[in-house]
């Protein structure tokens, strides 16, 4: 069942547009990622779904409601992160909590979600004295308050340091596991791959590809890559024959092999060794969604 | 109106927490008094028709606290709070718009009222300050003054781009109101000119409306003053609903 559908979404800021007639559906229960570049569209798309931008073109239902007509309804079920927001400098974290949770019908108890999120020893920070990771947990609990079916994160973890980084992921599981839907953006490949179930990825307010990371990498970066080392000569011409090798490479002593068969390991070792090739140092690498990035639009993420 | 009361609340604490904006709502006015109370007492002088520099400065400095609050607290922690995001943040609650103004505008209303009170205590444990009025009449002249000026404060939010643009453009609206219009300086002893320039600040109409409902005078005689501060209050909350924003 589709708890969001957006349909041919389109939202312009006089001349830039932002989003250029974007269309997907988010399943119940999910972790549905939308990922870019710096200025992609994701946060514009996310903000006229949560109804706090109103779009140019397009049909957005969030729950069965119209973000715009049934804007206090659906604030009543959605949880918020936002980009760009602030709770008042010196308000501390309970009080924060304590404010949100009377704007809402069936507040969370705020004791138990400052312990979920390892808040209950900051509660009496002011939120300016806050640390980053501490901050946006402080967001998600703001974001849970209200017992949401479907929570909404924009770059939850920019800015957060690795360690930081896993604990926010973790976060997120524990609310998708609790029955919760998931809405989030990143321009973290990375972060794309491990979190989500389903990627959009989205570039000049277009969405280029959307499915699992994995059936992104099988659908657009399909090779897998094997290098080793070997002391020459090595029969090149043998492994450019073998089934799926798409690719050789040798640098120096390092050789690498590029290939999308199953069992391109297994191939090589033993072309190698009937060759009488002593090899050392092997290792594998799966493409990442970064690859995939890099196919579909021919530049880096980071450019 | 769900939220109201905790919105109530913890603007308050917020409000109290700011030193800079406690300081100048709740106790420059009484520290003033202290001062000039010290210097001239509160003996009767001809210049006042008879009262007393305390007598006459209560209700200026009513006026004072109220342009304080409105002219610059108003503006600052309301654009501010846009720029930062906050205002941001409540508008993906399910809380509304109506209920955030009554709230914030409340708490404008409390702070103030706590700094006048404090004033009126100073001048009576102090300088045996005399009163002549219907406090209930008071009440309502500060009513009419706060509105408007609680008004304006917002047209100055709205009007400014950021949280500094409001600080500066509210201060540079609020010091020549607070020293030309005799709230701080008594009119009688300003020069003429000044006075008749006095006549153009909206200030200078909330310190004779409370100047005269203190002593006793009665509503029909400030058929001016009313007629100015309601105007101001009625553009102001026209001009303020055009262009409150909330990012
Ligand atoms: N309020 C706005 N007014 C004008 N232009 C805007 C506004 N918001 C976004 N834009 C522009 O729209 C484009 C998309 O911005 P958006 O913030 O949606 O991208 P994003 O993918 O979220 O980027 P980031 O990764 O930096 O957060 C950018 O070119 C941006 O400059
Ligand atoms: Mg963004």
């Amino acid at each position: 069942m589709a708890v969001l559908e957006v349909a041919g979404l389109r939202k312009a800021y006089g001349p830039v547009v932002a989003v250029d007639g974007v269309s997907f559906a988010v399943e119940a229960g999910e972790i549905f990622g939308i990922v870019g570049p710096n200025g992609a569209g994701k946060t514009t798309a996310l903000e006229c779904v949560e109804g706090l931008r109103r779009p140019d073109a397009g049909q957005i239902r969030v729950l069965g409601l119209d973000p715009q007509a049934d804007g206090p309804a659906l604030r009543e079920r959605i949880g918020v992160q936002l980009q760009q927001a602030a709770l008042p400098d010196r308000l501390k974290v309970w009080e924060a909590l304590d404010l949100f949770s009377s704007f809402y019908l069936r507040p969370a108890d705020p004791k138990a979600l400052l312990d979920r999120l390892g808040l209950t020893a900051s509660a009496k920070t002011p939120v300016s004295k806050l640390s980053g990771g501490q901050r946006q947990r402080a967001h998600i609990a703001m974001a849970l308050i209200n017992q949401p079916e479907l929570v909404f994160f924009d770059e939850l973890t920019t800015g957060l340091d690795p360690q930081a980084r896993r604990v926010t992921w973790d976060l997120v599981r524990d609310v998708r596991s609790e029955g919760k839907t998931v809405v989030l953006t990143t321009h973290l490949m990375e972060e794309a791959e491990r979190l989500c179930d389903r990627v959009a990825i989205l570039d000049h307010g277009q969405i280029v590809a959307l499915d699992t990371p994995a059936g992104l990498v099988r659908r657009y970066a399909p090779e897998e890559r094997l290098s080793f080392t070997a002391t020459p000569p090595c029969p090149l011409q043998v492994l450019k024959a073998l089934d799926g090798v798409t690719k050789v490479e040798s640098e120096g002593d390092r050789i690498t092999v590029l290939g999308t068969h199953p069992q391109l390991v297994g191939q090589v070792v033993t072309a190698l060794t009937a060759s009488g090739v002593a090899f050392q140092d092997l290792h594998t690498a799966q493409a990442t969604l970064d690859d995939v990035f890099l196919t579909l639009t021919g530049r880096q993420i980071r450019d | 109106m769900r939220g109201l009361g905790k919105l109530t609340l913890y603007n308050l604490k917020l409000y109290l927490r700011e030193p800079m904006a406690s300081f100048f709502t709740l106790l420059y006015a009484p520290m003033m008094l202290v001062l000039f109370g010290s210097i001239y007492g509160n003996e009767p002088s001809p210049m006042f028709g008879g009262r007393g520099t305390v007598d006459v400065s209560v209700p200026a400095y009513i006026a004072l606290v109220i342009v304080t609050v409105g002219l610059i607290s108003i503006p600052i922690g309301t654009a501010s709070r846009r720029e930062t995001g906050v205002l941001r943040r409540f508008r993906a609650t399910p809380l509304r718009p109506l209920t955030y103004l009554v709230a914030d505008v409340a708490v404008y209303f409390a702070v103030t009222a706590l700094g006048v009170l404090l004033l009126v205590a100073t001048g009576k444990i102090g300088f045996h300050l005399k009163f002549q009025g219907n406090v209930l009449s008071v009440a309502l002249g500060f009513i009419l003054g706060m509105s408007a000026f609680t008004a304006l404060g917002y047209v100055v939010a709205g009007l400014s781009p950021s949280g500094r643009a409001a600080q500066a453009i509210g201060m540079f609206v609020a010091f020549p109101f607070m020293f030309l219009s005799g709230a701080t300086v008594p009119l009688e002893a300003l020069p003429a000119g000044v006075r008749s320039v006095a006549q153009f600040i909206p200030l200078t109409h909330v310190v004779t409306l409370l100047r005269g409902l203190w002593t006793g005078g009665s509503w029909g005689s400030f058929g001016k003053e009313i007629a100015v501060l309601v105007g101001v209050l009625v553009v102001g909350v026209a001009v303020s609903a055009q262009t409150f924003r909330w990012e």
